[in-house]
């Protein structure tokens, strides 16, 4: 077994040293009637060839975001990653080490967590932020948890236009936890009044920016109205190229902004893994989850990082930890920082008004195709249309002629009749003139 | 100082008048090591005796503070926020965590004195 | 080391490196990008105010600078790492080329399912082989690392508990002192109240002391097997069955599967969830701290609780359950958006397919087999904390340096200038001083000789009084011991533009 240095005389010399007769020795402490001795139900090794062929044949069955005109997005969103990225990351150094506990032999993955941490302190407005939580969903509600002990209060308001699935794992971490959730019903129209859902109880809001349908709005009356009683505001993003181009939360108030970090660095991967964002305000430091890295000196006055306020975790805090996640998304969050790094400014930005563009020319050709209306006058690189036939059969009509439209709000809200001939659709710097006009062309078609 | 009780967990109590002051004994101090943080309950709040009033941070454990007695914080002290350094540098003095409106001043002969605080440490070692 | 100082800051191979935001200048991108042709803006007046911030690198600054900050790190590629309960082995490429392939790496969560008949024949192919390595009949994938799996099968439970109308009266989940810390904040974090189970001298769950904590407010005990002491709990079934007999649950921490892969199911034990840490016993990349992903296997009693998404067959087409309308289970929610770490299940499988069932079951024995051989060469160099075999990792305490000055942390710096990663210290919290040794089976006979004689000389070193080999350590790494005081007393956590006098100068 080519993964298995041990040879048959290394075994029996090391069983003679250890004093035992065989293997079975050691397995000594293990119930008899558990111990296993017939082969599993499984099939035997293979070598990389027979391996490779049995997954390429897995691979092959599913349509590859890249072959295809794709305007999917709702929390996930293709973009192109430079090659320097998956190289870097492949490096033993950062591939193959463990969280950075020893921080004299783990600087590399300190240093990048520094970097990191500062990236998404800029690119979301605020003053800081952690080393990375699994996913944006999951940082969203770990974002809730830590509003309950800023404010020791348990409710949080929802905006209805909050991602489906993040919803879910709010009220799911919630209904565990004993918390109170109240969330609003989805409204494409943009018109809900969640000023009005804040009162006395209320630990926090959590808005999703640019929201589900891909609207672009000023979040400052929503802070002004949680701070006015006392609650925080949590903004979620779950495309983090629009801070390239928008307005950042911390601009416009916000007290724990989150994001799904996806975008940057890192492909589809059918869901995960991802790379959650997580930044705050400087005065809620110590109620962050997360691993946090900081910088520090040497005796001999230079500089270096160390992962700090540890007191705050699981492995020393126990029952106590503000929350009971170990790991970051260390690679993710890697290639997240070198991507980003690449860009710099000016690739950002532009990397941001490309995607706009994309978005904006996408918009105006569906615009034009009979019976589709477009329902987000406001949007960054994604937007929501209506069409006259129900979206979950549009789209599935779309896949058939090679074309991948977008999400069926439908399949986010099941049940919900008011979303059923809405269309997501995402538009970004890898779409072109060409992959637009198919769309439009065979939305023509599915829709006549 | 004889006016100063203590407890079993290393936390010492000072009465003047009507008002304790509640701090961590130089023993615990010197097991915690480098004290990094100290969370202070909000002024206002009342504890019971054995209650958890505080939590002393160094870098790799936090403990959680007692009251001695019970009472109502009228004061924290507020020098620890950016200098958390006191509490190693005098845990008996300047090094104080609370300040508790007393009571139940009976509580206070439940605790030791410090003769017998002594004599419980030199049996811990 | 020479003290030798340099004009450039350098050491011959180990760069100084700067910060990517001192490395930037006006003008300078990695990137080449088309210019935006000028569309009107639809962004409706929301457009972000002032620059970024970011630095400006071009493609080969980029690409030397995380060069040189990968070059100050430790890795398993590079050395041995006996970290314990960590779970250390080689990683195979295979793995990362097979996660690559754009059928995996390319296709998004929310494609129409008729897209990605693949994707969903891969994790229904992983689910199956966790659940005939494990004897458990169902499997939660969702989860994204051990803690979250613990979560999951916490959740469970808590639901089985509600559907049986127990929920507000079982609150309590006992939890022995050695278990991670993660096993008490997941019940905290779940709602339940934590009571700690002590051990016994021989390291394992005090079956008295647990027999007398078990009561109709028990929801169940969290217990890792084999334990974070590095042993097997002989006395599993009867704490199986009794944990049960109370009415309550059985959390197993899967987080050292890898002692008993392919020789032990835990469906035998009597277990009624049980996450796996695909990160450690199946091969994906530590990565410096992440990604991981923690599936769940559940008994048949929690499996109807499980959390969206699932992949189901009906007749033999593979179908994913993303809702509860869809569900014919009894769903407690959703933990994650999407379908949890397809990344990391791809890599699993193409390990265990490599493997085979053979080759997994000759993975615990090597690994019960090394860390057995370093108990035995060692426990008269150290002092074994416990008598008799261990499973997969060797547990030693600091009663060897008692009288020395040396602590145990030193005795861990000290093997960095050996060019070892020390072994977990600190930890299980049972033992004074404690120094984890978990080997994996990926390693030779000859490393694992040489770390011998290694350790051997470094106590050697301790008993004779030669404080510095240790009170000095780390001597020989890029960075020496870091100012951990001021780095949490005064928390810096990002780089901040320097000030304009100070730019000036």
């Amino acid at each position: 077994m080519r993964y298995l240095p041990l040879t048959p005389d290394d075994r029996q010399q090391m069983l003679g040293v250890i004093g035992a007769k065989s293997i079975d020795d050691l397995f000594v402490d293990v119930p008899e009637a558990a111990r296993i001795d017939k082969a599993f139900d499984l099939p035997p090794h293979q070598g990389e060839l027979e391996v490779e062929r049995a997954l390429s044949a897995m691979a092959n069955k599913n349509t590859a975001a890249g072959s295809v005109p794709f305007f999917v997005g709702a929390g996930a969103y293709k973009h192109h990653v430079p090659a320097t990225v998956d190289h870097l990351i492949q490096r033993s150094e950062f591939l193959t080490s463990y969280t950075p506990y020893q921080p004299e032999i783990s600087q590399g993955t300190l240093q990048y967590l520094f970097e990191f941490q500062t990236q998404v302190a800029l690119l979301t407005g605020m003053d800081v932020a952690n080393a990375s939580m699994y996913d944006g969903s999951t940082a969203c509600g770990e974002a809730v948890q830590m509003a309950h002990r800023v404010t020791r209060r348990n409710k949080a308001v929802l905006s209805g236009n909050l991602h489906p699935h993040y919803r879910a794992v709010i009220e799911t971490t919630s209904k565990f936890a004993g918390d109170a959730v109240v969330a609003l019903d989805a409204d494409v129209s943009g018109g809900e009044d969640i000023a009005s859902q804040i009162d006395g109880e209320t630990s926090c809001v959590v808005v999703q920016y640019p929201d589900f349908f891909g609207r672009v709005a000023d979040l400052s009356a929503i802070a002004a109205a949680a701070h006015a009683e006392g609650a925080l505001l949590i903004v979620a993003i779950p495309e983090i190229v629009s801070m390239g181009a928008l307005k950042t939360p911390g601009d416009m108030g916000a007290d724990i902004v989150v994001a799904e970090g996806q975008s940057i660095g890192n492909a589809l991967n059918y869901g995960g893994p991802y790379v959650g964002l997580f930044a705050t305000r400087q005065k809620y430091v110590r109620q962050m989850p997360g691993r946090l890295c900081g910088e520090t000196q040497v005796v001999d006055g230079k500089r270096g990082y160390v992962l700090t306020l540890s007191t705050r975790e699981q492995h020393i805090r126990r029952e106590k930890a503000t929350s009971n996640i170990c790991t970051n998304s260390g690679l993710c969050c890697l290639a997240f920082t070198i991507h980003l790094a690449l860009l710099g400014e000016q690739g950002f930005t532009r990397l941001a008004a490309l995607n706009h563009e994309s978005a904006c020319k996408l918009a105006g050709a569906l615009e034009k195709v009979s019976g589709v209306e477009l329902l987000t006058p406001a949007f960054f690189n994604e937007f929501t249309i209506r069409t006259p036939k129900p979206a979950a059969d549009v789209i599935e009509a779309l896949a058939d002629k090679g074309i991948l439209g977008g999400v069926p709000a439908s399949r986010l809200m099941p049940g919900n009749e008011a979303v059923n001939d809405l269309i997501v659709v995402a538009a970004t710097e890898v779409n072109t003139d060409q992959d637009r006009a198919a769309y439009a062309a065979a939305l023509t078609e599915v829709l006549s | 100082m004889a006016d100063t009780k203590y407890t079993k967990d290393h936390e010492w109590v000072r009465v003047d008048g009507n008002t304790a002051t509640v701090g961590i004994t130089d023993y615990a101090q010197e097991q915690l090591g480098d004290v990094v943080y100290v969370e202070l309950p909000d002024v206002g709040k009342s504890v019971g005796a054995g209650d958890e009033a505080a939590v002393v941070e160094s870098v790799k454990a936090a403990s959680e503070v007692y009251a001695p007695i019970s009472g109502e914080v009228v004061e924290i002290n507020e020098a620890l926020a950016d200098a958390p350094n006191g509490v190693n540098e005098d845990a008996a003095g300047a090094g104080w965590f609370v300040k508790l409106k007393l009571s139940d001043a009976s509580e206070l002969e439940k605790l030791m004195s410090e003769d017998e605080y002594k004599s419980y440490l030199a049996e811990l070692d | 080391m020479s003290t030798k100082t340099t004009f450039t800051g350098h050491r011959g191979l180990v760069y100084e490196e700067p910060l990517i935001f001192e490395r930037s200048r006006d003008g300078a991108c990695g990137v080449d990008l088309p210019e935006p042709e000028g569309v009107a803006s639809r962004l409706g007046g929301m457009e972000r105010q002032g620059g970024v911030g970011l630095p400006g690198l071009s493609e080969p600054e980029v690409m030397r600078h995380f060069v040189r900050l990968s070059q100050k790190n430790y890795s398993i590629d590079a050395g041995f790492y006996p970290l314990g309960s960590c779970t250390m082995k080689h990683n195979p490429r295979l793995n990362e080329k097979m996660a690559r392939l754009p059928g995996f790496s390319d296709v998004h969560p929310l494609q129409p399912q008729s897209t990605v008949p693949g994707a969903l024949e891969l994790m229904s192919e992983l689910a199956r082989w966790l659940m005939d390595l494990t004897g458990m009949p169902a499997v939660a994938m969702s989860p994204k690392a051990g803690a979250h799996g613990e979560l999951c099968g916490l959740m469970a439970i808590r639901s089985a508990l509600e559907a049986r109308g127990e929920a507000d009266t079982r609150t309590r989940v006992l939890v022995p002192e050695s278990a991670h810390g993660t096993n008490p904040a997941t019940a905290a974090a779940c709602g339940f109240t934590v009571d700690a189970i002590p051990a016994t001298e021989d390291g394992r769950v005090d079956l008295a002391a647990f027999e007398a904590k078990l009561g109709p407010d028990v929801a169940g005990i969290m217990l890792t097997n084999p334990n974070t002491c590095g042993l097997f709990e002989r006395d599993i079934r009867k704490i199986a069955d009794a944990v049960h007999d109370a009415g309550g649950y059985f959390y197993c921490d899967g987080a050292n599967f890898n002692a008993i892969v392919g020789r032990v199911k835990p469906g035998d034990l009597g277990v009624d969830a049980m996450h796996i840490n695909l990160h450690k016993t199946f091969s994906t990349p530590h990565g410096g701290g992440g990604p991981g992903a923690g599936p769940v296997v559940l008994s048949d009693a929690l499996a109807p609780f499980a959390p969206l998404p699932y992949v189901t067959s009906t007749g033999g087409e593979l179908r994913l359950v993303e809702d509860e309308q869809s569900s014919d289970a009894d769903p407690f929610g959703r933990m994650v958006a999407f379908h949890g770490q397809m990344g990391m299940f791809v890599r699993a499988l193409s390990y265990m397919m490599s493997h085979g069932s053979d080759g997994l079951r000759q993975v615990a024995e090597d690994a019960v087999l090394n860390a057995n051989y370093v108990l035995a060469s060692l426990k008269d160099v150290m002092t074994a904390s416990f008598e008799g075999p261990c499973m997969h990792e060797a547990l030693f305490d600091d009663r060897f340096l008692k009288g020395t000055g040396v602590e145990t942390l030193d005795f861990a710096k000290a093997m960095i200038d050996e060019g070892y990663h020390p072994m977990t210290v600190y930890f299980p919290l049972v033992v004074h001083g404690a120094m984890l040794i978990e080997p994996t089976e990926t390693e030779s006979k000859e490393t694992l000789d040489n770390f011998i004689a290694c350790m051997a000389d470094l106590a050697k070193s301790a008993k004779a009084g030669d404080k510095t080999r240790f009170e000095n350590a780390p001597e020989l790494t890029p960075r020496r011991r870091l100012d951990e005081t001021t780095a949490a007393r005064k928390p810096v956590l990002r780089w901040t533009p320097p000030a304009p006098a100070q730019a000036a100068e």
